[in-house]
């Protein structure tokens, strides 16, 4: 049972990833990666999210009417990303201004929906909370690996420390204004995915059609 | 919890309602029920317990940006002792003069606005603020000799998604603008929200009001006004509505039903 866990913990890092393999979350993927500290805060605010929520919702799962249980699970996550919307207003306001919108659109996460619906619904809160946290951090990982290249490449730093110094600020480097927008983040997931596909072929979908062989006469 | 064995049957009014089969309709609506209570006494106490600590972070951010707009913001500095150096009053807009009806440091000028006993509904309103507080909060800046250096005003009105609640600096003649700051908005990020872009800000610095004939001619658009370059700020590439919201407010604001008839007293040395 240990090692199960574990693997519900480490699976959905790469073997299983949100954003990579299920392609879900890729919105605010594009929105909250320009730089790594709010993407941070996003990835820690999302695993807590996805956690907690995972847990709650497998703690009622017997007792949530089929007909409803959307809507149950939608309450459970939306007051769970309140919580942690006014956690960060009280607690870290220039970040929670930065991350402005994008905390509310938690609650639109596929992640956090997909995996009460698809795991919580079925498991018991412990392996729903692990399942939560492993996804959350999943899309974190992902995001990281998003926000580092957009940060370091589109403007010069890492967690706002400047490591190339740009042309602005008498430095050499002439930074990818592109990289600062969001559709530069569509671009870099593709080709993490690409990677990632590559490295795991088993990760690659079968094609939904097959190409016809022509008879030979 | 609702697989139980034959020998461990339900027992008492509660555990057989929990036995129920999830579907039935009493289960539905008791779930319905008690998930929605539960969710709301969680976010609502947290929502009260958590709110000195957020009006204290709001109000530090109002007054960072407050020492910003003046350009003497220095983040290595204690905030509330920074702030130290303004002198607030409470503003009268109608005479332009300064009201000793309210304590500065308790005026809440958004309480304010909605008391009917202190503000007008607005016939034409093009900022889109609905009504107007008869007396706003500025802050004046003095130099070491007495005399007034700034003042900042607030200012607010309606963008695309939001209002936006910002602060605009004027130099002692009441005319020449040396910043303007929003604080407060929900614009699109990326594109409503580059008002925040320290770069689009820093336009506003050195461009007048009102041109000789002291006609108000300041305008936020694509194109400079025939009044010339000093009158115009770049409108936002891609933020039309935001910038149309920007133009119409700063219009509103320093025109006669804002700070004209203050800026008037300003200019005659009356402060």
């Amino acid at each position: 049972m240990a090692h199960k866990r574990k693997d519900m913990l480490i699976d959905p890092l790469v073997d299983n990833n949100p954003i990579t393999l299920q392609v879900l979350g890729i919105c605010s993927a594009l929105a909250v990666t320009s730089s790594l500290q709010v993407a941070l805060v996003m990835t820690i605010a999302v695993t807590l999210v996805t956690g907690f929520s995972s847990m709650f919702i497998s703690m009622i799962r017997n007792h949530i009417p089929s007909s409803i249980r959307i809507i149950v699970q939608m309450v459970i996550i939306a007051s769970l990303v309140i919580l942690v919307d006014q956690v960060l207003k009280a607690y870290a306001f220039e970040i929670s201004k930065t991350l402005s919108v994008f905390v509310g659109l938690i609650i639109t996460n596929c992640i956090v929906m997909g995996r009460a619906e698809a795991f919580a619904m079925k498991n018991p809160p412990l392996d729903s909370f692990i399942d939560g946290v492993g996804n959350g951090l999943g899309y974190g990982l992902i995001l990281m690996l998003v926000g580092f290249i957009r940060e370091l490449f589109g403007s010069g730093s890492l967690f706002g420390i400047t490591v190339l110094p740009t042309v602005n600020n008498g430095g050499w480097y002439v930074p990818n204004g592109m990289l600062l927008l969001p559709p530069s983040a569509f671009f870099i997931i593709g080709l993490i995915i690409w990677a990632f596909r590559a490295w795991k072929p088993k990760q690659v979908e079968e094609r939904e059609y097959k190409i016809q062989t022509m008879e030979a006469h | 919890m609702s697989d139980q064995d034959p020998q461990n049957a339900p027992k008492g009014p509660i555990g057989r309602f929990l036995a129920l089969p999830p579907d039935s309709v009493g289960k539905t609506i008791f779930v319905a029920v008690a998930v929605c209570l539960v969710a709301s006494m969680v976010v609502s106490s947290a929502a009260v317990a958590l709110r000195p600590a957020q009006a204290v972070n709001a109000l530090k951010d109002k007054q960072i940006n407050i020492l910003q707009v003046a350009g003497i913001h220095d983040p290595d500095v204690d905030v509330i002792e920074a702030f130290s150096v303004f002198e607030p009053h409470v503003l009268e807009l109608a005479t332009g003069q300064f009201s000793d009806a309210f304590d500065p440091a308790t005026f809440d000028d958004r309480a304010a606005a909605d008391d009917p006993a202190t503000s007008q509904a607005l016939e034409n309103d093009p900022a889109g603020i609905g009504r107007l507080s008869d007396y706003v909060t500025v802050y004046l800046l003095r130099d070491d000799a007495g005399e007034v250096d700034k003042v900042i005003l607030p200012i607010h009105g309606y963008g695309l998604w939001s209002t936006l609640y910002g602060f605009i600096a004027l130099e002692e003649n009441g005319n020449d603008i040396f910043g303007l700051q929003f604080y407060e908005h929900a614009e699109t990020p990326g594109l409503g929200a580059e008002v925040d872009n320290p770069r689009w800000r820093a336009l506003w610095n050195d461009a007048r009001l009102r041109d000789d004939a002291g006609t108000l001619q300041i305008t936020v658009a694509k194109t400079a006004p025939a009044a010339g370059d000093e009158y115009h700020i770049d409108a936002l590439a891609g933020a039309t509505l935001t910038s149309v919201g920007v133009d119409n407010l700063i219009k509103f604001w320093m025109g006669e039903a804002g700070y004209a008839p203050f800026l008037e007293n300003l200019k005659a040395g009356g402060i």
